[in-house]
């Protein structure tokens, strides 16, 4: 039978094979309205919508105010500490969502997947891209409040608040490829996320400084410590909007740069072992969800 | 050593392909741990098709036919990529777009015309063309006026149709519908009938998955009939249709 098949087979592909995020990026219309729909079904049916997306941050910058530095005074060394908070607390935040979102959006696009062949890549990334949108309105309810408490904004303090948002984003499309491909076929992968979601709000200087830990631990632990790609992330943004508005009397850790770029290293293994992961899941996805 | 009577080349070749499902009994880890500590059985697995085999021309429109759960869908989504073989091998030549289920691709909350830039590009076009066939995409469809209002108001028959309507306006080589006409109502199964015609005539490649006896034979000329996963006849489509209702009973 096989002797009637043509002998240059050059011109075919076998379907359903792709180079994975190199080809999902290839997609750029589709990428584009993937985010858009994203964004768009996002406040379906509320009458304020994206006002939302504004009021929720300005609301929770508004109660760090008013409990930590009004009631409780809580600022142990730590000029304007909702400021500090709030811009640890977005990082983390950009985190939770980006990394949630893709964890689910394989399942949650079973329709497509189970239907049409894409690069099944486009999912966690458009997921994550669109909590980077929604993560916006959050910088500039800090922006703001930054304005407000005499910040002014440097190439280096810029440079390094995009190099935290660069090492949150990788770092949630790994972790994202890898739990959303594994979230396929065990349902528990979700519960793991918000586990891991909870020790990254904790192990990372958002509710306390670093030097807490300094004080604490032997210096190989701390320097554990200061590998976490997240840590370094909320410490970067701290360095670019928190840090120019106080007297310095809580320094910065030390070695950020070099610790920063540890954690983005991180984050890219990280992001190259989920997309080995997802590779060897994703011929399973259709017939398993 | 070509010589020169070969054959052009196919557009698919499908050469000997199993799929075998494995049908998992645990959700969890915690099931799948405890159901090892039992040493319980966690699978069961189930043949869907076994040794298919067949090559389909530039132009060729085929039918393909089976009862319920004989596994054509199944080998649809393998031909669209959807699903991959676990022996054998399948190869396609040039764009393929599969029409598996209506709408797969479809928002409840977005328009219309939203809906449809969003389906052509799952289906792969660019912004470019989708622009430019928006026009024939919506007379088509003939959804008129709607276009602008959300999908979740469509009648069934309304999304169907924009959703063929995408699908046979996008740049393709190969369409493969499965089952997604049965919705229409009889002026537009006419018309699909007429494009399906159309497009064979361009030389554009078919695979149609139908129930629908009357349909198929008008479009099709040649049929494939499965059973329990394995081809039973491939030929003339009347000789496929009655192969299969004469040993069905
Ligand atoms: N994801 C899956 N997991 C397990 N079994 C499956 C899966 N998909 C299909 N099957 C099984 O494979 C067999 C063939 O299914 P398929 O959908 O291909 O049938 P079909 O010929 O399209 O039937 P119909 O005419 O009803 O559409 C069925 O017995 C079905 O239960
Ligand atoms: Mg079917």
């Amino acid at each position: 039978m096989s002797q009637k098949f043509p002998a240059d087979l050059s011109e075919f592909t076998v379907p359903g094979h792709s180079r994975g995020i190199i080809d999902a990026l290839s997609y750029r219309y589709l990428l584009r309205l993937l985010i858009r729909k994203g964004t768009l079904t996002r406040y379906h049916g509320s009458v304020l919508g994206w006002v939302w997306s504004y009021v929720k941050p300005a609301a929770q910058f508004l109660v760090f105010y008013l409990v930590f530095g009004f009631f409780l005074g809580l600022n142990k060394g730590i000029d304007n500490f909702p400021i500090y908070l709030f811009s640890g607390m977005i990082a983390i935040n950009l985190f939770g969502e980006a990394f949630g979102n893709a964890t689910r959006s394989i399942v949650d696009n079973t329709a497509l997947v189970q239907k049409i062949y894409l690069p099944r890549e486009l999912f966690p990334i458009s997921a994550v891209i669109v909590a980077f949108v929604h993560f916006l309105p959050q910088v500039l309810i800090l922006v703001i409040v930054c304005l407000f408490a005499g910040w002014v904004p440097t190439l280096v303090g810029i440079a390094s608040i995009i190099l935290g948002m660069l090492i949150v984003v990788t770092l949630a499309i790994g972790l994202g490829l890898f739990f959303g491909a594994i979230n396929v076929a065990f349902r528990d992968a979700q519960n793991l996320v918000e586990l891991i979601l909870l020790f990254a709000t904790w192990t990372s200087p958002v509710l306390y400084a670093w030097t807490m830990v300094a004080d604490k631990v032997s210096p190989w632990v701390f320097n554990l410590y200061l590998s976490n790609p997240l840590t370094s992330a909320v410490e970067l943004f701290h360095a670019g909007f928190w840090f120019s508005t106080t007297t310095g009397s809580l320094p910065q850790p030390p070695h950020l740069a070099a610790f920063s770029l540890i954690g983005l290293l991180i984050s890219l293994i990280i992001l190259a072992i989920g997309q080995l992961v997802f590779k060897r899941l994703e011929g399973h996805f259709a017939q398993n969800l | 050593m070509p010589r020169t009577s070969d054959p052009a080349l196919p557009r698919i070749i499908i050469d000997s392909v199993d799929k075998t499902f494995i049908l998992r009994h645990t959700h969890s880890f915690k099931e799948s741990f405890i159901a090892k500590l039992q040493k319980k059985k966690t699978t069961t697995s189930f043949s869907a098709l076994s040794d298919i085999g067949f090559t389909v021309q530039e132009g060729e429109s085929v039918a393909l036919l089976g009862y319920n759960g004989s596994g054509k869908s199944t080998l649809l989504k393998l031909i669209s990529g959807v699903m991959r073989p676990d022996s054998g091998r399948i190869l396609t030549r040039g764009r393929v777009a599969g029409l598996i289920e209506v709408g797969a691709g479809f928002h409840p909350d977005l328009s219309g015309r939203e809906n449809v830039y969003l389906n052509a590009a799952i289906l792969g076009m660019n912004k470019d063309e989708i622009d430019r066939r928006f026009n024939d995409i919506v007379e088509f469809s003939e959804i008129g006026e709607f276009i602008d209002t959300e999908v979740k108001h469509y009648s069934s028959g309304m999304f169907v149709r924009l959703a063929f309507s995408v699908a046979i306006h996008t740049e393709l080589d190969i369409l493969l519908v499965d089952e997604v006409l049965a919705v229409g109502d009889a002026p537009f199964r006419e018309k699909c009938k007429k494009k399906i015609q159309e497009l064979t005539d361009q030389g554009k490649t078919m695979l149609v998955v139908s129930h629908d006896v009357d349909m198929v034979t008008q479009v099709c000329k040649r049929g494939i009939v499965l059973r329990d996963g394995k081809v039973c006849f491939d030929g003339a489509v009347n000789d496929a249709v009655a192969s299969m209702q004469g040993n069905g009973a």
